[in-house]
């Protein structure tokens, strides 16, 4: 937010224009100065109400009709598909699925960005071979979610080479069918998500730590702190900004991810992996439930915006 | 000695870590590398084989030679830049607004444009297939393109709003001293320096473009409007899988961020970091 909160006073400063006098052809440049800044954001604005502010009402509008799209004329139901929703089993599996799911990548991702980032920035190992693993570190992230999700969906086969490996070291006894069996498929999806999602975490913590300034290690060095202590007394607090912001940011992210799911369990088996976006995905495209499918849509946005409230507000608290 | 000893103790710790880190995230990509060199019936050889035991091109000569799938990588490149360019175009003019300008209604404007960034892509979705198929811009480029673009916008106008209220405002001054307009002062003064900002913004947009999937899946129809994500879906829903295929096709399809990667590494962190971090 320190971008958009600096006080404006500038070239143009529309805000506090000087006296004027009262000519109308001066009002009238007044006026025309005026719609300037509104003429810069023409484009923007057009954009975002046709394809952003409209779709919003339409769905908020849909979640209260009878079945709209497939019916000609759709009543209005007041509030029954939300009460469908929040009283379907299915609609809380999702839920506690998308908390699982959303709640173990986040927590895993800022553990492995973290000491990812903290071994890339030790000071023990040369320049060269840092920049070297930086860049092994960064592979996951420079691939689309498509990618990835055939790519485990070939390492995970039951005859796959991630099953071999653990036969192999004796780590399983027989080979599993990570994807597709109800026992381990949210374990799977999860640690692919894990897999592909550090980096982001990581780059921001290695830049976060760089910023740190070396003489708080060594003032704390001085007065006896171990490497522990000056852990926890110095690089967690410098990092606790970054590390709530992006949190918060991943948090929002993952409880939307579609894509992923959708291309290696679809939900499955057995809804053992169904998420809050493909829940509402297949009650709109697969069941033609559109009203209901309206409502969840308009649940999980609710979601969304409460978390976003949380983000814009550890952002003001930065600032 | 004593100390000498415990920093080199230290120092085996920390590669040990760094080389099981590197395993974790780089062996996966291997064998998709690997993968994509295999012929399909030696995918699932047992034990697995790290280096192709028959090495071959038969994976992308496969894809170079499916006009189809040429199509799908046309399609990406042509959506992708095509977002990015006139993300630039409109983020760079609001910004402009948003930075130079005081005008009613503008941290309202300000917040929407930043709780933007959170609706969930879900929630457009149902409403946009009617809303496309109405304006006629179902399995379109352009229908593709503006979606992409509500979700690039926000995060780029953010950026480059930051990055001009870095500049100090006595640049376009200067421009308006001389007789020039804002329009002048934006286009002569603020966008040529602005050119690393605009730069990660560029990248960032191009990377959200290039990755989505949602929309590619719901808003297009026939195989000439699909694009890479989609196109390695379709290969997985075919009658035999092949594997050798989907691993080329990925290979192909991450060249592009791996050579933005490279060559502009230090916006990429630097870029996104800001992005992810600071606004």
């Amino acid at each position: 937010m320190s971008t958009t909160s600096l006080p404006v006073t500038g070239a143009d400063s529309l805000g506090s224009p000087e006296p004027r006098s009262g000519k109308p052809a001066a009002r009238l440049a007044d006026a025309r100065r005026a719609l300037v800044p509104y003429g810069y954001l023409t484009p923007t604005m057009v954009l975002l109400v046709v394809l952003m502010v409209i779709p919003i009402v339409m769905v908020i509008g849909y979640s209260l009709m009878d079945n709209v799209i497939m019916k000609k004329n759709p009543q209005f139901v007041g509030f029954k598909h939300y009460i469908d929703i929040l009283t379907s089993e299915s609609f809380w599996t999702a839920v506690t699925n998308t908390l699982f799911f959303t709640g173990v990548s986040v927590i895993a991702h800022l553990l492995i960005g973290l000491a990812f980032a903290m071994m890339l920035n030790t000071g023990l190992i040369g320049t060269r071979t840092k920049a070297i693993f930086r860049t092994i570190y960064v592979l996951p992230w420079l691939f689309t979610v498509a990618i990835i999700a055939v790519l485990w969906r070939l390492l995970l086969e039951p005859n796959g080479v991630v099953n071999f490996l653990l036969t192999a070291s004796h780590l399983t006894g027989t080979e599993v069918e990570w994807l597709s069996s109800p026992e381990t498929a949210l374990f799977a999806v999860t640690f692919i998500n894990i897999w592909a999602g550090y980096p982001f975490y990581m780059t921001s913590l290695l830049a976060g730590l760089q910023g740190i300034p070396a003489d708080y290690y060594e003032a704390a060095q001085v007065d006896g702190a171990n490497a522990w202590q000056r852990f926890t007394a110095i690089t967690i607090p410098q990092l606790k900004p970054i590390i709530i912001s992006m949190a918060l940011l991943d948090f929002i992210w993952t409880t939307q991810q579609f894509a992923l799911i959708w291309m290696t369990t679809g939900g499955g088996p057995l809804g053992t992996t169904e998420m809050l976006s493909t829940f509402t995905y297949k009650l709109a495209f697969s069941k033609y439930q559109f009203g209901t499918a309206s409502a969840s849509a308009v649940i999980v946005l609710v979601i969304s915006m409460v978390l976003a409230f949380f983000y814009v507000r550890a952002q003001k608290a930065r600032d | 000695m004593d100390r000498k000893l415990r920093r080199l103790l230290g120092k085996i710790a920390v590669l040990i870590a760094l080389v099981v880190g590197a395993l974790f995230a780089g062996l996966p990509v291997l064998w998709m590398l690997s993968s994509s060199f295999k012929l399909n019936t030696d995918i699932f050889a047992y034990p697995p084989q790290l280096i192709p035991p028959n090495p071959t091109l038969e994976a992308y000569t496969a894809i170079f030679t499916d006009p189809v799938k040429v199509r799908f990588f046309l399609n990406s490149y042509f959506i992708s830049l095509s977002v990015t360019v006139l993300t630039l175009l409109v983020a760079v003019l609001a910004a402009y607004a948003l930075s130079r300008f005081e005008f009613p209604f503008k941290r309202v404007l300000n917040v929407v444009i930043i709780s933007v960034q959170a609706v969930p892509p879900i929630t457009l979705l149902i409403p946009y297939f009617g809303l496309i198929m109405f304006l006629g811009l179902y399995n379109t480029y352009p229908g593709l393109i503006l979606t992409y673009m509500v979700f690039t916008l926000p995060y780029a106008i953010i950026m480059m709003t930051g990055y001009f209220n870095t500049l100090p405002r006595e640049l376009d001054e200067a421009v308006k001293v001389d007789g020039g307009s804002s329009w002048t002062a934006l286009w002569r003064v603020l966008v040529p320096i602005s050119v690393p900002g605009l730069v990660s913004v560029g990248i960032y947009t191009f990377m959200i473009a290039w990755n989505e999937y949602l929309f590619a899946l719901t808003l297009t129809k026939t195989p000439e409007m699909r694009t890479v994500p989609i196109g390695i879906q379709l290969l997985m829903g075919q009658h035999s899988y092949e594997w050798n295929q989907m691993m080329s096709m990925s290979i192909l399809g991450c060249i592009p961020i791996l050579l933005l990667f490279l060559f502009f590494q230090r916006y990429f962190i630097g870029g996104m970091t800001a992005g992810a971090v600071k606004n």
